[in-house]
């Protein structure tokens, strides 16, 4: 797949736009079985057998409860601010899509090889934060408002620590652009991010997991104090944009950790290069996206306040200390 | 066919119907027998005279009699069992002899069967209530807690004043309880010197029950002390039309939901209390549900 | 100038993490809570009106439907009361029955409490782990008496069914496992960073007031009041037992929890030596009339549930039915410290508050 930087003529649109759908289907199809693996994953650890009755193991289940999800009736509370309402789902959504242009699968498949490949996620996944507040205040519920109130405030505190965790790999690679910093991790494992900027890796890990609300930073949507946060008052196909959107930012982050941090479609060992390139990245997703499963089913939930002053106190000042030991030891390295 | 098969088969047929009849009454008689083990069974529990045959009714009246009103009512019931498991065999045997028409024997049998066993009954149930009266006479052997509620008498009267107490008894049924009734005047006051008197202390309130008497209300507060373990129950009495007992809120802050619980269903009002409105039922529920003479507006519900 | 004004918000009775349908009216400042009303009576059956129309035995059930997560030490208040205004001897096979189906429902419910606890702070493993410890209990008792919730188990003057062939091995056997599964849960969440930070510290109260409001079970015990009916005022039989009473001085939720996680060890070590001691033979019932008419008086008695002190005050007239009968529910009583503690909270240690408190909605509202 070449890069969209080229002339634009009528068939590159063309090709673009079947791409761009191909891709959705891709990332619609992962959420399915994301979901359907959580499900089994969670439920193996808990020893039950999960979802086993749709479909041969329980394989349609995903897809059974999308479609119940869609034709179910779509409700809008009589006093929610109607057109906000609407709109939040979508605008939580699309900002969830289109930072996948930049994730580059392997050293050829690249769906949007941009110069500032990771600057234009960090800029657009903050969008979403704002559906999410949208959608809590326009629902006209206390647990809603106190749920996208809860989640703004959560978001914006570990963006700030994600983004600065990363101006590590930014400082060793000397670019934004995302495949340059896979090809700098070539050869051993060692040579991956994670290890250099240990430190930075647990920064962005943890900062990752709060930005995706997920447990052990799932305050948002708590469901034992929240009932279900911001979209308690969503419901049918509206309620089914922002679980979508919340998964495929999971395959989003998932495939930044593994392209930042875990040397992207590298094999951990050179003489392994025989493997094609996308198994390894699909390898490396996967762990990553295990690990957020194992770390639902193992976890509580951390307190809002805590959860505050982990992200500023801790997170941030960390973060910057990491910026200031790469930036020294780099100098010294020349 | 020949008049010897007529004749057998019309007997057989009379036999019969006397057979069936036999087995009804045998399951008449049987009911009352699985009401007693109805006990063990638990399900339902139907009294044992709505069922009993004249003659059960009878013997019961009888014991009645012969027992006077100090006769403990458990052991008559244990009697009446007792005698209706005794007549059983006999009735159970009637419907056969009938039906193998001796039935004029038999009942003159079965009647003077019943006649000795009744007046044996009598004979022993009179014996039991002379024992009875006897161990009555003998006189009562104080409570161990006597002085226990003696000395709590003491307290209270010296604090409060002589008329605080109505009355005051060891409840021995409720494991030797010290009980003192207080009059509903005195009851703010007694309750802090419960509270904070140094020989009782009794910080620790366990419960509060209410109770409709019919002719007066009945507020009962037990309490404890944690350290010696000593309990005591108090008693304030209060008027059933206009019910009111200073409330133990400020004293103990158990108090609260129990008192208010109290004046949700019994309509007892306690003066004092921080926060007196319903708790169990809606807010504008008409009556109160745990009075006796309660009868709810729409009986639907 | 930001204009800012209090929010009510209710929680509940429709809520996931009221355990059921209680409701809690709170204003709030932000997420501060400022004021708390605990609204209760939406599942008021009215336990003690209908008692005062039933005979003794037709009222066990209903008490199964109290505290529905520990109906046998329900069953056994009542019928205790019962005994004591009868003076009933119960025989001794009987009585072991009944005191190890209580230890094991001790058991059960701190497990179900454990659970759901740890789900309210938002852990969900936990949760199923301890139903499925629960669920041989459940199977036990399934044997036992045929039902697996609202056992209706034991009668005034002895239990209903005796234990069947090999049950006391399986309890046996249970008890062994029990005691290796209490480990794991303890590696699995008591020293979690997380969850200390979520409850340690929070909740607190000291022993006076614990005391004056009336707590009982490990709401009391957390303070350091060392309180326990088993050893204090031991009914059943059990004084011949070597076990200790779990007392923490902290007063949160933290000890709370300790405390509960211990007790399940203590009831361990109960059913040990009476599975032990059990008689061979014996009878199940003792001589009991066959219509129940309690003598005319009145009588208090309490035992340790689970959740604390249940009471159950008997006012008898000498009839088939009580004249009047009152329970001292702790989960009621234990529920009043609440609005006590959350104000000044966020609506996040609402939950953990509640939680730790330990309530049973049926059991509440009665």
């Amino acid at each position: 797949m070449e890069p969209a930087t080229q002339g634009v003529t009528f068939g590159s649109v063309v090709i673009e736009a079947i791409l761009g759908v191909l891709t959705l289907l891709i990332v619609l199809g992962f959420v399915t079985y994301a979901i359907y693996f959580e499900r089994k994953v969670i439920g193996w650890m808990q020893g039950r057998p999960g979802p086993n009755r749709v479909g041969p193991f329980g394989l349609l289940q995903t897809v059974a409860d999308v479609l119940k999800l869609l034709i179910k009736e779509d409700t809008i509370p009589k006093k929610a601010d109607r057109p906000l309402f609407i709109l939040a789902p979508a605008l939580t959504f699309v900002p969830a899509f289109t930072v996948l242009a930049t994730i580059p699968y392997t050293s050829k498949w690249i769906p949007a090889d941009l110069n500032v490949g990771l600057l234009y996620y960090v800029a657009l996944s903050s969008i979403s934060t704002m559906g999410i507040l949208l959608g809590g205040w326009a629902s006209n519920n206390k647990y809603a408002l106190l749920g996208g109130m809860r989640s703004t405030a959560q978001m914006i505190s570990y963006e700030v620590p994600l983004v600065i965790s990363v101006v590590g790999v930014v400082l060793m690679s000397g670019s934004l652009n995302l495949s340059t910093i896979v090809e700098g991790q070539a050869g051993y494992f060692w040579n991956w991010n994670f290890l250099p900027q240990i430190l930075g890796f647990g920064i962005f890990v943890i900062a990752a997991v709060s930005e995706l609300n997920r447990t052990p930073f799932d305050l948002p949507e708590a469901e034992s104090e929240l009932v279900a946060g911001y979209h308690v008052e969503y419901s049918g196909f509206r309620f089914a944009f922002f679980m979508l959107s919340e998964y495929v930012y999971m395959y989003a982050i998932a495939g930044l950790t593994t392209v930042l941090f875990l040397g992207g479609w590298h094999a951990p060992f050179p003489f392994l290069d025989f493997i094609p390139g996308i198994i390894w990245f699909v390898l490396k997703f996967c762990l990553v996206i295990f690990t957020l499963y194992w770390l639902r089913a193992t976890m509580p939930r951390i307190r809002i306040d805590q959860l505050m002053s982990l992200g500023w106190k801790v997170l941030l000042p960390l973060s910057l200390v990491n910026v200031f030991i790469t930036a020294v030891v780099m100098e010294f390295m020349k | 066919m020949s008049e010897e098969n007529k004749k057998r088969e019309s007997e057989q047929a009379s036999n019969r119907e006397a057979e069936r009849e036999a087995n009804e009454q045998d399951k008449q008689q049987e009911e009352p027998k699985e009401d007693s083990s109805a006990q063990t069974d638990g399900e339902v529990h139907v009294e044992p005279s709505g069922k009993a045959t004249p003659n059960k009714d009878a013997a019961e009246r009888a014991l009645e009699n012969q027992n006077p009103a100090a006769e403990a009512k458990a052991e008559k019931h244990e009697e009446a069992d007792k005698a209706a498991k005794a007549e059983k065999p006999d009735n159970a045997e009637k419907p056969e002899k009938k039906a193998s028409e001796q039935a004029a024997d038999g009942d003159d049998e079965a009647a003077a069967k019943k006649k000795a066993a009744a007046e044996a009954r009598a004979a022993r149930a009179a014996e039991r209530a002379k024992k009875k009266a006897e161990e009555e006479e003998k006189p009562k052997e104080p409570s161990p807690k006597q002085p226990v509620l003696d000395r709590l008498v003491d307290i209270l009267k010296e604090h409060a004043g002589a008329d605080a107490i109505e009355e005051a008894y060891v409840n021995e049924a409720s494991r030797h309880l010290p009980t003192v009734i207080v009059k509903a005047d005195f009851w703010t006051e007694v309750a802090t010197i419960l509270r904070d008197h140094a020989e009782l202390k009794l910080h620790y309130l366990r419960n509060v029950t209410g109770v409709d008497r019919e002719t007066h209300m009945e507020v009962i507060y037990q309490l404890i002390n944690l350290e010696t373990k000593q309990d005591y129950a108090v008693k304030v009495k209060t008027d059933r039309d206009q019910p009111a007992v200073p409330s133990a809120t400020p004293v103990w802050s158990t108090a609260n939901w129990p008192e208010r619980e109290i004046y949700d269903l019994l309509g007892v009002d306690f003066p004092g209390h921080p926060d007196l409105r319903r708790i169990m039922m809606a807010d504008d529920w008409e009556g109160y549900p745990l009075r006796k003479d309660y009868s709810p507006a729409d009986p639907e519900v | 100038m930001i204009r800012t004004e209090e929010m009510l918000l209710n929680v509940g009775p429709q809520h996931p993490s009221t355990h059921g349908v209680f409701r809690v009216v709170v204003k709030l400042d932000g997420e501060q809570i400022i004021h708390a009303d605990p609204v209760m009576g939406y599942l008021h059956r009215g336990t003690e009106k209908l008692a005062e129309n039933l005979n003794y035995t037709q009222i066990i059930p209903y008490t199964d439907r109290m505290d529905y997560v520990s109906a046998m030490t329900n069953n056994y208040v009542l019928v205790h009361a019962v005994e004591t205004l009868l003076e009933l001897e119960i025989p001794e096979r009987a009585e072991y029955l009944r005191l190890i189906v209580m230890e094991l429902q001790r058991v059960a419910s701190h497990l179900v409490w454990w659970g759901t606890y740890l789900l309210d702070i938002g852990a969900m493993s936990p949760f199923l782990y301890a139903f499925r410890e629960r669920e041989m209990i459940i199977d036990l008792f399934n044997e036992l008496c045929g039902a697996r919730l609202t056992y209706f188990y034991m009668r005034v003057g002895g239990v209903k069914w005796d234990a069947p062939e090999g049950w006391i091995d399986k309890v046996k056997a249970f008890v062994a496992h029990m005691k290796e599964k209490l480990g794991e849960y303890h590696n699995l969440v008591s020293g979690n960073e997380i969850f200390l930070a979520r409850i340690k510290g929070v909740g607190r109260y000291d022993a006076q007031t614990a005391i004056d409001y009336g707590l009982s079970g490990a709401n009391l015990r957390c303070t350091g009041v060392d309180w326990d009916l088993r050893k204090s005022q031991p009914y059943s039989l059990y004084d011949r037992f070597d076990f200790d009473v779990i007392t923490r001085t902290e007063g949160d939720c933290l000890a709370r929890y300790e405390i509960r996680l211990e007790e399940i060890r203590q009831s361990l070590r109960i059913l040990d030596q009476a599975l032990e001691q059990f008689p061979e033979e014996g009878e199940i019932m003792g001589k009991v009339p066959r219509v129940i008419r309690p003598p005319k008086g009145e009588a208090y008695v309490a035992i340790e549930s689970p959740r604390g002190e249940i009471g159950c005050h008997l006012v008898s007239e000498g009839k088939a039915e009580p004249y009047r009968l009152k329970f001292r529910r702790p989960s009621f009583v234990n529920l009043q410290i609440l609005p006590k503690l959350l104000v000044g909270e966020s609506m996040t240690n609402l939950i953990t508050i509640l939680g730790g408190i330990d309530i049973v909605v049926g059991e509440v509202d009665a």
